[in-house]
């Protein structure tokens, strides 16, 4: 329900310049039609309290236990602007390279619903806190393009409603009403479902490189619907918008958007015409249907918020934000290239997010910058797939892994060995150095016992040995693996095959 | 304002109709005339600012036009109980506010 509102009215006015920044190839089969999408996200900012009260905003309490007086809207209190959120705010509209307004006021957006306790939302109608910004995608081809933001503004949550299946009643849960949230609104650039995924991974990564939200979609705290229409390739002119509502995931809003993408062509297809109507999006049948037909949702009545004063936001604060932003991503991958000489792939991925990029430079602090790469976006990035996990959530020290990146560098223990130390380390949270005592993993580097050892696969391996003699170097590497089983992997290879070499072919 | 007006009334009964739509409010025919005689009569006398020479005052957001900037600082307050929160409801259950159900 707060989901929409003014600034689809704003984006209206854009369709010529979206039409002019064309750039991607429609991604409909038939080619007949270009999609067209634009998105609205809510992003709850990460602040301690409520944007117009003190409650907490802590996630995962018991019901009605973060309420006061103001945020239920009882009569005669008075709403009172949270400066965190607005430092938020406005740290993630100048990050979005977006124009601040000198001044910005709060509006009512009236409508009647259980989980707004004043039948209205506090929200920003005509004045509000930016526009004109920007995100700038990577296409599949490697192509940048840049979307278009038309507006970005505060309001407040509304509550939580749990509807009983089948029965007569509903249950509200006010703690999150009041939660601070900054709508962004982009331009209908947006040409596909996949240029709509990777906008919302670019503008994710934004947010949490500013460290303003968690950007967590299950729990809520980034939100996305979307509008979605077709028009017959070479036409300027929009086609009727469907809103899609109900997506939890970004790989939810790109299948959403798939749908509603060949839906929406059937009906052209057959003469049909789209309804202009909120649709939701149904996870488990991977569809989309009507949830209300009617436009009178579109009626808020906004009027200014009298209980709120207007803001004036100066020029000098605006800049004072800007000079001490946090580097953000693009910056991030420049200077990983520059600095580590490390090709754009593995800068993309070491600078995906943030916490990753910032492990990244710690483990380098010690070791050198390419096994870190390799280790991150190997080992490290299959145990945070394995247990759904956030990079220090894995509970690795970037100092350990630094510790076994050595290791394998010194000889001490294998590459396969350092595989196990990585795992032994995240599961039980030990030192690297305990775990290959303790292990037995210590790699043979002494020449005496492997001499021994390579005696041994001599003996039994007459026919390979008679290959190497003949020059079929390949043989070496079969022989090589034989001193590594009977080692369980711990014979310094390089070690070996020189062992190896010397005894056959002397 | 009586009963004459109402052929020349701003307010259509349709217009009443969609407000109390919007509001999710249910009016009977009678509601329906009563509260189109109240809106009217809320519009004239609001009207009357009409008749006040503005050409040469700026527009303003806001009643008070030196009052501006007012925030507070990001530190948890009290709130209520959720008996407290609960108790001036007409349902609850179990920590909820419970209404009619909506889709
Ligand atoms: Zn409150």
């Amino acid at each position: 329900m707060p989901m929409n509102g003014a600034g689809r009215q704003q984006s209206q006015q854009f369709v010529v310049l979206g039409e002019s920044l064309k750039t991607g190839e429609s991604m409909d089969k038939k080619g007949k039609y270009e999609t067209v999408v634009g998105l609205e996200v809510h992003v709850q900012l990460a602040t301690k309290t409520k944007v117009f009260c003190s409650c907490s905003t802590r996630f995962g309490a018991e019901p009605n236990t973060q309420v006061c007086p103001v945020c239920l809207g009882q009569p005669g209190v008075l709403p009172v602007l949270n400066k965190e959120a607005f430092m938020c705010s406005l740290k993630i509209a100048i990050a979005l390279g977006c124009d601040i307004q000198e001044s910005m006021k709060f509006d009512r957006k009236n409508y009647y619903y259980p989980d707004l306790p004043k039948n209205y939302q506090i929200s920003q109608f005509d004045m509000p806190l930016a526009y004109a910004g920007e995100v700038r995608i990577t296409l599949e081809d490697g192509q940048e393009k840049r979307i278009g933001i038309t507006r970005a503004h505060m309001e407040e949550d509304a509550g939580k409603l749990i509807h009983d299946p089948g029965g007569m009643c509903s249950y509200v849960d006010l703690n999150r009403t009041g939660t601070p949230l900054l709508e962004i609104v982009s331009e209908p650039e947006i040409r596909s479902p996949e240029e709509a995924h990777e906008y919302l991974v670019a503008l994710k990564r934004i947010i949490k490189y500013l460290g303003v939200s968690d950007c967590n979609m299950a729990e809520g705290s980034l939100r996305c619907d979307a509008n979605i229409s077709l028009r017959e390739k070479g036409r300027s002119k929009l086609g009727s918008k469907v809103e899609i509502k109900n997506m939890n995931s970004f790989k939810a809003v790109r299948d959403a958007l798939f749908y509603e993408e060949e839906r929406q062509a059937e009906v052209l297809d057959e003469g049909g015409t789209i309804k202009q109507e909120t649709r939701l999006w149904d996870e488990e049948k991977n569809v989309t249907s009507s949830m209300r037909a009617k436009e009178e949702s579109h009626d808020y009545r906004y009027f200014p918020e009298p209980d709120l004063v207007p803001f004036d936001i100066s020029p000098h604060l605006v800049q004072k934000i800007r000079d001490n932003l946090p580097e953000l991503p693009a910056a991030r991958r420049e200077r990983f290239k520059k600095k580590y000489n490390l090709d754009w792939y593995d800068v993309g991925v070491l600078t995906s997010e943030k916490e990753i990029a910032d492990f990244f430079e710690s483990v380098t602090v010690l070791t050198e910058p390419r096994s870190a790469c390799n280790w991150i976006k190997g080992e490290i990035m299959m145990h945070m797939n394995e247990r759904s996990a956030g990079i220090f959530e894995l509970n690795i020290e970037p100092g350990y892994l630094a510790k076994i990146i050595c290791m394998v560098r010194d000889g001490i223990i294998s590459n396969l060995a350092a595989k196990d130390v990585l795992r032994e380390c995240i599961e039980r949270g030990k030192d690297p150095a305990d775990i290959v005592e303790q292990k037995g993993l210590l790699q043979v580097s002494d020449k005496g016992e492997l001499e021994l050892i390579v005696d041994e696969v001599i003996t039994v391996n007459e026919k390979t040995v008679n290959d190497l003699k003949n020059g079929k170097e390949n043989a070496l590497g079969f022989l090589i693996g034989q001193v590594m089983r009977k080692t369980k992997g711990k014979a310094n290879p390089k070690l070996t095959g020189e062992i190896l070499r010397k005894k056959i072919k002397g | 304002m009586n009963a004459n007006n109402i052929n020349n009334n701003p307010i259509s009964t349709d217009v009443v109709k969609y407000v109390a739509e919007l509001s999710r409010l249910s009016l009977d025919e009678k509601d329906t005339i009563t509260f189109q005689h109240q809106l009217a009569r809320i519009l004239e006398y609001i009207a009357q600012l009409n008749e006040v020479d503005t050409d040469s005052t700026p527009p303003t957001t806001h009643v008070l036009p030196t009052m501006k900037d007012v925030f507070r600082e990001d530190v948890p307050g009290g709130s209520l109980s959720q008996k407290e929160a609960l108790d001036a409801a007409p349902d609850s259950v179990r920590g909820f506010f419970r209404v009619p159900r909506v889709i």
